[in-house]
């Protein structure tokens, strides 16, 4: 058993994000466990970034309650913030700066030692190959290598959760596949990963999905189980369907 | 043209949905134009002057009452030493000191020279000079009246006209000035930044994959702009001509002719800088220090041309803004027509063609590279 | 601490990454102190004039001559009809026209005498005044020549029985140019303190890159600092280099004590990146900023006293000065360094810069928010 279902690293409670009279979020409520990796899935507009934002203290919860490994995000933002790691769409890396410099400054940033820091970088460049990346700037290296960087750079302090918004996008497949290699390993070392997505096979990937259309989870479970109760082959049929549904509920 | 619209229309909501920056293109003129007119003015009032009176007799007591009495000066003290001089003038609170020198009255009345003496506090030369300028006039005429009868002495009487501009409103100055800077501003500034935001963010390769023509593109993409410009040009007008009385003695029409003309110019200088910075930061570093600065400084809008050194003269020829504000003085204060500013319009077309000429060239580079 | 000087090295790095930065900081302010110093020159000289000289006399060609000789004009011609001098003043060939009226030698000896119309280019109306002042001088000069002449009276005894004497304190010559340049760094300082400050960061928030600062543990007053810090020392840095290129190229005279100034500069310099601050805080795009920037960098500048002095503006203008940061540093520099002032003479200034900054500041920090 990879992870302890007896151990929640996040608990989300009720949760609610309103935009004015626009209900982002309706009452969301779920709980991932240590070592997860917990798919977040849904079409775009259906309010994933905007959960993932409240989890990671970014945006402020307009009801409910939010639990990062015990702790409120809601009242304790900052407490939260040293036990995650997050990586956007956009990555977030310094375009003018090397590799090097951009693991040495969010290293310090998250209280890494500088003996911590260099060990942990050989560790990376040795993972991912890169040696003779270190030097170069960011902005000149391909999208595949910035997104497998970027992903390690957030759990360079092992953080005990790394949030992961659509960090997928636009690359080849084999890039896909080698992404979701370090995203197991992540987790086999106990850091549970939560990733949001539209690419549906990669909800293959996860030990659980949650789906989530226009506010509201939909569907909760792992890839199996929800496949059969719907009696679809593939995660990706069965968020057609599910999002399908919604649209004939709604009609 | 239906897609051309198109671009118009985006540009538009672009444009009206960045409120900040609307806020701020007409803001700046009303601000400029109000500290202009009511804030650097010629009038000359209030500059600190203490006395060192050595004589303290009747001469001397009317003198300095006559000093303050002007209007020119705000008495600021008596002072008896140097050495309070220099403290005073350390401290900022005086400008200069009159100093009267011992026997004023007993001289005057002897018919011997009778002596005072300036001190100023040069540190503002200009300012310096003014006031003692200023300060002999007055003295000069406590002595014409208490000297010999004097209107037999002056054979030569002045009498000085101001053609063109007869209360001396400082406005004939300023909103010209005023207007060339705001229109480079948004034309030449907004552009380069509009264009150079569109390549930043990939969308300018959209487009030109389009079916539009780049010509479309870019024409579209200015449009808007010609607008914005042309109405604050307007408004800057009205409000001259409401608030400071300034005249428009010369053909409205050909003034819109080379108003548009210097918009025109501004949007081809904004096209050619966005075709030459690599990104936004560059474009408004570019239009703001190599453009606005010199513009101001270098276009006789504040420091008059014929002051500058000669190397300099020859760089204010370059600057567009130089030449516009001499065809707005002449068509609206002289009265001017065609016939006086087709030199200055020919070299405001001159300058557009080259700048839309390097602009294509410079865009078909790229294309081709 | 740590991670302050984290956030600072970071900056630098990318300072000095930054191609078109560098070249800006230290180009920019060498053409504008060059360029703006020699146009700023509010000396009339060069004044073109013409004669309408319709007297023809041999006193009306001395007064002509005493014109032509004169440092102020240069003579463009003579005309013989109003209409060619009104033509030459359309065309901007000449700002003065000195019509000498006809008969003026007869009435002059007849005793009788005579009215010189000086016709003046009033669009520029400061430079009008001064053109008419410097004329009408030279007419009474001329007035006083001729007096013996026709009055037989020693032009000595008809003299101002009062002799003014006048000596020109911190600047003798009337140099203008070491009056501008301490204003212009005024300006360079600030506006690349605070304009620099903004732009770069709106441009993280344009990036995204202020994202991932957002998520991470850096506290809000970590973030400010780190991000001010770099400029301050910046500005500093400008500073000196301008205050070296004044001292060589101009000889800006730097006669209180430097370290006073530089001391006033680190608090000033506060103020002015809190400004910048709160600017980017209210941003969303670099355009805005520029924007927002400019407009009040223009009123701030303008108000300053850079060019006409503050004592002559309006009350209002006096009120608005308040909060305008440019205007205690515009006086303090030039008090510092063209007049050797002390401590003792600008602690009131020091103390203003330092409040404001202060308020600035809390401003600046209370407007910036980590999460939305």
């Amino acid at each position: 058993m990879r992870f302890n279902y007896t151990q929640p690293i996040i608990e989300v409670k009720n949760l609610v994000k309103k935009f004015g009279s626009f209900t982002a979020n309706d009452h969301l409520t779920f709980t991932v466990s240590r070592g997860e990796v917990f798919g977040f899935l849904g079409a775009n507009g259906a309010g994933k970034t905007t959960a993932i934002r409240i989890l990671c203290g970014l945006s402020k919860a307009t009801s409910g309650q939010v639990f990062i490994n015990g702790v409120d995000a809601n009242t304790k933002p900052e407490r939260v913030k040293k036990m995650i790691g997050y990586m956007s769409q956009q990555f977030s890396l310094y375009n003018d700066l090397t590799v090097e410099e951009n693991i040495r400054f969010f290293g310090g940033i998250y209280g890494l030692s500088s003996k911590e820091i260099s060990q942990r970088s050989e560790q990376l460049f040795k993972r991912l190959e890169v040696i003779d990346l270190k030097n170069r700037l960011i902005a000149t290296i391909p999208l595949g290598w910035k997104q497998k960087l970027a992903f390690s750079i957030a759990i360079l302090h092992r953080p005990a959760v790394v949030f992961l918004d659509e960090p997928t996008g636009g690359v080849d497949p084999i890039t896909r596949r080698q992404f979701w290699e370090l995203i197991y390993e992540a987790g086999n070392e106990g850091i549970t990963v939560f990733v949001t997505t539209h690419y549906m096979d990669e909800a293959e990937y996860c030990d659980r999905v949650c789906i989530l259309a226009e506010g509201v989870v939909q569907a909760m479970g792992t890839p199996e189980s929800l496949k059969k109760k719907w009696q679809v082959d593939s995660v990706d049929d069965l968020f057609i369907q599910i999002a399908s549904g919604n649209r004939l509920k709604n009609a | 043209m239906n897609r051309f619209f198109n671009i118009i229309r985006k540009e538009l909501y672009h444009v009206f949905r960045d409120r900040r920056t609307l806020l701020v293109l007409f803001g700046i003129p009303v601000m400029q134009i109000l500290i202009f007119g009511y804030v650097i003015t010629n009038d000359f009032k209030d500059i600190g002057v203490a006395v060192m009176d050595q004589s303290d007799d009747p001469d001397s007591k009317a003198l300095t009452a006559k000093i303050f009495a002007s209007g020119f000066f705000k008495f600021s003290g008596a002072i008896h030493s140097e050495e309070e001089i220099h403290k005073a003038f350390r401290k900022g609170s005086i400008r200069a000191v009159f100093v009267i020198e011992p026997d004023f009255s007993e001289r005057m009345m002897q018919g011997e020279l009778a002596r005072v003496k300036i001190i100023t506090d040069a540190s503002d030369p200009n300012l310096a000079n003014t006031i003692v300028n200023y300060l002999s006039g007055i003295v000069r005429n406590y002595a014409i009246g208490t000297g010999v009868n004097p209107s037999r002495l002056l054979v030569l009487h002045a009498e000085p006209r101001m053609v063109f501009n007869e209360k001396l409103i400082g406005a004939y100055m300023f909103v010209p000035g005023t207007l060339a800077l705001i229109l480079m501003l948004i034309s030449a500034l907004l552009t380069s930044i509009s264009l150079t935001r569109e390549k930043e963010s990939g969308t300018m390769e959209v487009l030109l994959v389009s079916p539009l023509r780049p010509i479309q593109i870019i024409l579209g993409k200015v449009t808007p702009y010609v607008l914005l410009s042309f109405i604050n040009g307007i408004v800057i007008l009205i409000i001259g001509a409401l608030v400071f009385d300034l005249p428009i003695r010369g053909s409205i029409p050909l003034l819109f002719f080379e108003l548009l003309l210097y918009i025109t110019l501004a949007l081809s200088l904004g096209i050619f800088i966005s075709n030459i910075s690599s990104s936004q930061q560059n474009a408004m570093f570019i239009s703001l220090f190599a453009l606005m600065l010199p513009a101001v400084l270098l276009s006789g809008f504040i420091y008059p041309v014929e002051n500058m050194p000669l190397i300099l003269q020859w760089l204010s020829a370059l600057v567009p803004p130089r030449w516009f504000i001499v065809i707005l003085k002449d068509i609206m204060m002289k009265g001017n027509g065609l016939a006086y500013v087709w030199d200055e319009t020919l070299i405001l077309l001159g300058m557009t063609l080259l700048f839309l000429l390097a602009s294509i060239v410079k865009f078909k580079e790229r294309l081709t590279a | 601490m740590r991670t302050i000087f984290i956030l600072i090295r970071k900056e630098f790095i990318q300072i000095v990454r930054n191609k078109s930065m560098l070249p800006v900081m230290i180009v920019v302010p060498v053409v504008q102190m060059f360029v703006l110093v020699y146009a700023a020159n509010l000396n009339m000289k060069n004044i073109d004039f013409v004669i309408l000289d319709l007297d023809q006399s041999p006193t009306s060609l001395k007064l002509a001559n005493k014109f032509a000789s004169s440092p102020f004009f240069i003579e463009k011609g003579r005309v013989y009809s109003i209409v060619e001098a009104d033509k030459l003043l359309r065309n901007d060939r000449a700002d003065l026209v000195i019509q000498l009226p006809s008969g003026m030698e007869k009435n002059l000896t007849l005793g009788q005498g005579a009215s010189v119309q000086f016709l003046i280019n009033g669009i520029n109306s400061m430079a009008a005044v001064l053109t008419g002042a410097y004329a009408q001088n030279i007419l009474m000069d001329f007035n006083r020549e001729l007096l013996p002449q026709y009055h037989r009276i020693s032009s000595n005894s008809l003299q101002n029985t009062i002799e003014v004497t006048y000596s020109h304190w911190y600047n003798p010559e009337l140099d203008f140019k070491i009056f501008m340049v301490p204003g212009i760094l005024v300006i360079l300082v600030s506006l690349v303190g605070w304009m620099l400050t903004a732009l770069n960061i709106v441009r993280e928030k344009e990036l995204g890159t202020i994202e991932q600062i957002n998520v991470s543990p850096i506290r809000k007053y970590q973030f400010i600092l780190g991000k001010l810090i770099p400029f301050w020392v910046i500005g500093l840095f400008e500073l000196g280099f301008g205050l070296f290129l004044g001292r060589l190229v101009f000889h800006v005279p730097i006669v209180g004590s430097l370290l006073l100034l530089f001391l006033f500069a680190a608090v000033y310099l506060v103020s002015v990146l809190a400004i910048g601050l709160f600017i980017s805080a209210v941003s969303e795009t670099q355009q805005q900023v520029m924007f927002i920037s400019f407009f009040f960098a223009l009123t701030f500048i303008l108000m300053s006293g850079i060019f006409t002095p503050v004592e002559s503006m309006p009350d209002w203008a006096h009120w608005v000065n308040l909060l305008n940061p440019l205007a205690y540093f515009m006086k303090v520099i030039r008090m510092i360094l063209l007049k050797g002032a002390g401590f003792c003479e600008v602690w009131k200034e020091f103390l203003s810069v330092a409040v404001y900054g202060s308020l600035m500041t809390l401003l600046a920090v209370r407007s910036y928010r980590k999460r939305a």
